[in-house]
């Protein structure tokens, strides 16, 4: 079995000239949990668009698994294992919470199956084991648009994990989330890691602090650097990259 | 239509009582001329379910559903044109001899069997309707581009239709009210009594089997694509082959409309296809309630009876009254007449008006509460 | 030579009133994201504000112009659709911004709406309408500022509104009384003839160039031109695009969105009515006029892409040729030799409706290599 379960090599994406990925390389081992951060524009939406296949690369190859999946359609690459979840949590608001676990947690994802079967007892109770992680049990057969955004964002986790993907591909999970409930995610995350690989991409240094995983911090479209929180606050790089240069920025 | 409050579904089963009731009556009050009429609205109200489950559930906006409809209709017709042109020279049907045709062109052999026709006249327009689907769906063509596409497709069948006269009497059509059909003639009064009898039973059918798609997971993912069609991606669903199946659906409701229709209405021409009687079905639906299947019922009969009606008082105001319609359903009632009835909005107005108690607390804290009690 | 140059021109005639009908499709749709399903009844108004122009132009006190009503029918069209338009867009379409198949359908009963209308109402009292229409929406503005300083805005606009309603009444009047032709509602079919230098044909290379054809193309490179300079120079058109690309930015820039929408539909719907005049030349005017020219844009938008004018010519001529190449059962002309099954087939497609199946196939085809048509957006944009 390959070292890595991701690997992307020398990716480059390109708007109209605009590069939005610029040589970006990154490989991820089974069960590791990895923080990218990066300033406004660094790419970092786009990297995802690349490896869930809802952008093509222009140049470079993504490897899951030790299969290239450049080039495959976003269902294809969701069957595969890699799961995502989006920056605004992105559920569906006129399906009951529920039904939205329920199709996620659908293990045959074919049309016909569907339309014929009925949700069967096991994913039923993998249903209510989510919504008992989530916290989420007595709003059953409550339709999702009328959940409060945390319980949103919780419930979009619960459908990623209902996939039961290899690869967790995690877009500001915290974004508008009170100090407690981030508290919470970020132990969420820490235990699911391991069994999945997790990828985080945040803002917030705390939360991502208390993720205490490796972090690479990308910047205009490639890596700049990798290394444990620690490493990367002391990188005069990073500094740079965030602050300015150092004798104007640092207070 | 399962997360119905109650009151709603003690509401849905007074309409439902109402609509058995009146079937049943129709035949003993009505004179036949209105039954007939009655049948063939019943009919038109199957090819709106079809829409509702494209448009009401899965977003998509066919403007081109009469191309079906007509398929089915042709399919009828040719087999009733068949079953009755045995004893007339060549023993085909008689407009071939105004073409000089005599010989019957290839795919009208296989009309001969009543077995074929009655898979044909669902399977043909199904067929079509996945595969057109198919080949714009896979190029993630969707929203107004689709609309616009379903409506050339159907200008161009009917262009196809009104120009072969050679093989299909072109712009004529075919007649059905002539024919016979076990030995009676299919525009007879007993014909017609029973057209009807069989056009009620199937648009309940056709409303269970409706139901049954949209039941479960299925019918979800389709909500689904009409809300978020990406995120259903990344859920590992893909939409094309969804949208491609529901879609063949809605066809093949369309075509068991158009054959019934057409024996009821006597003929079948490229008529069926023009574009106004296309966007026509949408409205139905609009106006009964998208998403909700009864409302397509109730729509397509309701404005088709208000339609004909209209017409004999006054010919030249239904197009105004349709005309506002269309505008005054989309700009102030969304949700069609039954989702307004469903929505909590007609309670308000009845509190308003003192009838009412007013609702003591969210409808949603109401039903968590409920959960504790059971628990 | 000759025959490729006459079926080049047959196919650049054809394509050229599809580009001008669906010019102002493309640019609302484009700009705005709306389809518009009114347009062709937009175009009808047009080709009837060109049969009520030339039965003015007949009166005697304007006979001696009759030669130049063409061109007063040009503006005349342009500003009766482009009034119905704004209308429609300030009372229906701003509702519903962001969801187009909303739109589709409300604007489908707006279309009935106008095609009963021509029906039911005779055209003089139709004029008479628009007239009051365009008084009563431009009265206020060209008031000098002084009275809004007397009188209180309400008072202003109703007074402007009062004299304009009875303008429009005089008008229907007299018109009605003038030419007894517009005093009487008909659902039938009217012509409009061409004045007298519009008819016969202009021979070139032993070819014989209709005018009235070359009068279309012209007019159809007037609108291109003046569209393309007014978006791309003019204040009002650097504004508009600045909308479409980002809306709330524009607003906080101070720019006023919602003339900007309305400058838009207007124009859009203008383009319409000078469309209708075109069209009216072509053959007769009825109210169903539109309907019969509506699909044909569509194809053309689809084919061309969404917001860009060039993927909209291009998409006009392409279908314009190859609609005549095989309408007219050109190939055959061209390639007599050709082998009998593949003749007989040409054969089959040589009518104008069977063009049209055949050119629709094609455009499926071709829309799964390219999707988005012609010009394609591209970038991060897209999605949204």
């Amino acid at each position: 079995m390959n070292k890595y379960l991701l690997e992307l090599h020398h990716i480059s994406v390109s708007f109209e000239g605009f590069l939005a990925l610029d040589d970006l390389n990154l490989s991820l081992r089974s069960g590791e949990l990895r923080a990218v951060i990066g300033p406004n524009g660094a790419g970092k939406t786009t990297f995802l668009d690349v490896i869930t296949g809802k952008v093509n690369p222009t140049i470079g190859d993504v490897v899951f698994k030790g299969r290239s999946i450049v080039g495959k359609h976003e269902h294809h690459i969701a069957r595969l294992g890699i799961g995502r979840k989006f920056q605004s949590p992105r559920v569906f608001e006129n399906l009951t919470v529920f039904e939205n676990l329920a199709l996620a947690v659908s293990s045959n994802k074919k049309p016909i199956p569907l339309l014929i079967g009925e949700v069967k007892r096991k994913d039923k109770d993998e249903i209510h084991h989510l919504m008992s992680i989530v916290n989420l049990q007595s709003k059953e057969n409550i339709s999702a648009g009328s959940l409060s955004h945390g319980q949103k964002q919780w419930l979009e986790i619960a459908m990623l994990v209902g996939q039961n993907p290899d690869m967790l591909l995690v877009d500001e999970p915290v974004a508008g989330l009170t100090d407690e409930e981030t508290d919470m995610t970020a132990d969420l995350l820490k235990s699911l890691a391991g069994e999945h690989t997790i990828l985080v991409i945040d803002h917030d240094m705390e939360f991502i602090r208390r993720l205490n995983s490796q972090v690479s911090v990308l910047h205009q479209g490639s890596v700049l650097c990798e290394g444990t929180m620690e490493e990367i606050q002391r990188d005069s790089q990073v500094i740079e990259v965030y602050l300015g240069r150092p004798e104007e920025g640092q207070p | 239509m399962k997360n119905l409050p109650k009151s709603s579904r003690w509401f849905l089963l007074l309409i439902w009582i109402t609509i058995i009731a009146a079937i049943i009556a129709a035949p003993a009050l009505l004179p036949v001329f209105r039954l007939n009429l009655l049948g063939r609205y019943l009919s038109l109200a199957i090819v709106a379910l079809g829409v509702d489950l494209i448009w009401g559930y899965a977003g998509l906006l066919s403007l081109g559903q009469g191309i079906f409809f007509t398929l089915g209709g042709y399919c009828a017709a040719m087999y009733l044109q068949l079953n009755s042109s045995s004893d007339l020279p060549n023993g085909i049907p008689e407009f071939f001899a105004l073409y000089g045709v005599k010989e019957l062109p290839f795919f009208w052999e296989p009309f001969k069997s009543p077995i074929f026709t009655l898979i044909a006249i669902w399977l043909i327009p199904a067929l079509v309707a996945g595969t057109l689907g198919f080949l714009v769906f896979r190029n993630r063509i969707k929203g107004v581009y689709f609309s616009i596409l379903t409506q050339a497709a159907l200008l161009v069948f009917f262009n196809f239709f009104n120009g072969q006269q050679k093989l299909i009497n072109g712009t004529n059509g075919l007649k059905t009210d002539v024919t016979q059909l076990f030995g009676q003639m299919v525009g007879s009064d007993s014909m017609q009594r029973w057209f009807f009898w069989l056009t009620a039973i199937i648009v309940v059918i056709a409303w269970f089997f409706a139901r049954w798609v949209v039941r479960d997971r299925f019918g979800n993912v389709l909500i689904g694509i009409r809300d978020d069609e990406p995120r259903v991606r990344f859920t590992g669903y893909n939409p094309t082959l969804f949208k491609t199946i529901v879609f063949g659906i809605a066809g093949g409701l369309a075509g068991i409309s158009g054959a019934l229709y057409t024996v009821q209405s006597g003929i079948v021409s490229p008529q069926f296809m023009t574009v106004p009687f296309s966007i026509e079905m949408v409205i139905w639906v609009a106006v009964g309630g998208r998403g909700t299947l009864l409302g397509a019922i109730l729509g397509a009969v309701a404005i088709n009876y208000a339609k004909s009606l209209v017409s004999e008082a006054l010919p030249a105001s239904w197009m105004f009254i349709q005309g506002g319609l269309f505008i005054l359903v989309v700009t102030a009632l969304p949700e069609g007449v039954l989702g307004w009835l469903q929505s909590d909005r007609p309670r308000n107005l009845l509190t308003r008006l003192g009838v009412s108690r007013p609702v003591s607390t969210y409808p949603s804290l109401e039903a968590e509460s409920k959960q504790e009690v059971k628990k | 030579m000759q025959l490729i140059l006459e079926s080049l021109f047959n196919g650049v005639a054809i394509g050229s009133v599809l580009l001008i009908a669906a010019l102002g499709l493309a640019i609302v749709f484009g700009l705005m994201g709306v389809i518009n399903l009114a347009h062709g009844e937009l175009m009808m108004l047009g080709a009837y504000s060109t049969y009520v122009t030339q039965l003015i132009f007949k009166l005697p006190a304007l006979k001696p112009f009759y030669n130049a009503y063409v061109i007063v029918a040009i503006a005349v069209a342009f500003v009766v659709s482009g009034i119905v338009g704004i209308l429609l867009e300030r009372s229906i379409i701003r509702r519903l911004y962001g969801d187009p198949l909303e739109t589709l359908l409300a604007t489908w009963g707006v279309s009935l709406i106008l095609q009963q209308f021509v029906r039911s109402v005779p055209l003089a009292y139709g004029t008479g309408l628009v007239v009051a229409l365009l008084i009563g929406m431009l009265l206020p503005i060209g008031l000098p500022k002084k009275l809004y300083e007397k009188f209180s805005g309400r008072i202003i606009r109703l007074a402007c509104w009062a004299i304009s309603a009875l303008l429009g009444v005089l008008t229907s009047n007299s018109l009605s009384t003038a030419i007894s032709k517009l005093g009487r509602a008909s659902a039938r079919n009217v012509d409009v003839t061409a004045p007298s230098w519009m008819r016969g044909g202009f021979d070139l290379w032993n070819i014989t160039f209709p005018i009235t054809r070359l009068v279309i193309i012209v007019i159809t490179l007037i609108a291109v031109l003046g569209v393309t300079w007014f978006l791309k120079k003019s204040v009002w058109g650097i504004r508009i695009r600045a909308v479409t690309q980002n809306r709330s930015m524009s607003d906080c820039l101070g720019i006023s969105t919602e003339t900007v929408d309305v400058l838009t539909f207007g124009i859009g719907s203008g383009l319409a009515g000078v469309a209708g005049v075109a069209v009216s030349l072509l053959g007769s005017v009825g109210p169903n006029v539109g309907g019969s020219y509506i699909v044909g844009c569509f194809m053309v938008v689809v084919l061309g892409g969404v917001g860009n004018l060039l993927g909209t010519i291009i998409a006009s001529f392409a279908i314009g040729i190859m609609t005549d190449l095989i309408g007219a059962g050109r190939l055959l002309t061209i390639w007599p030799d050709m082998p009998t099954p593949l003749a007989s087939a040409v054969d089959f497609f040589a009518t104008t409706s069977m063009a049209r199946v055949m050119v629709f196939a094609l455009i499926v085809i071709f829309l799964q290599f390219r999707p988005a048509g012609l010009f394609p957006q591209k970038g991060r944009m897209v999605e949204v």
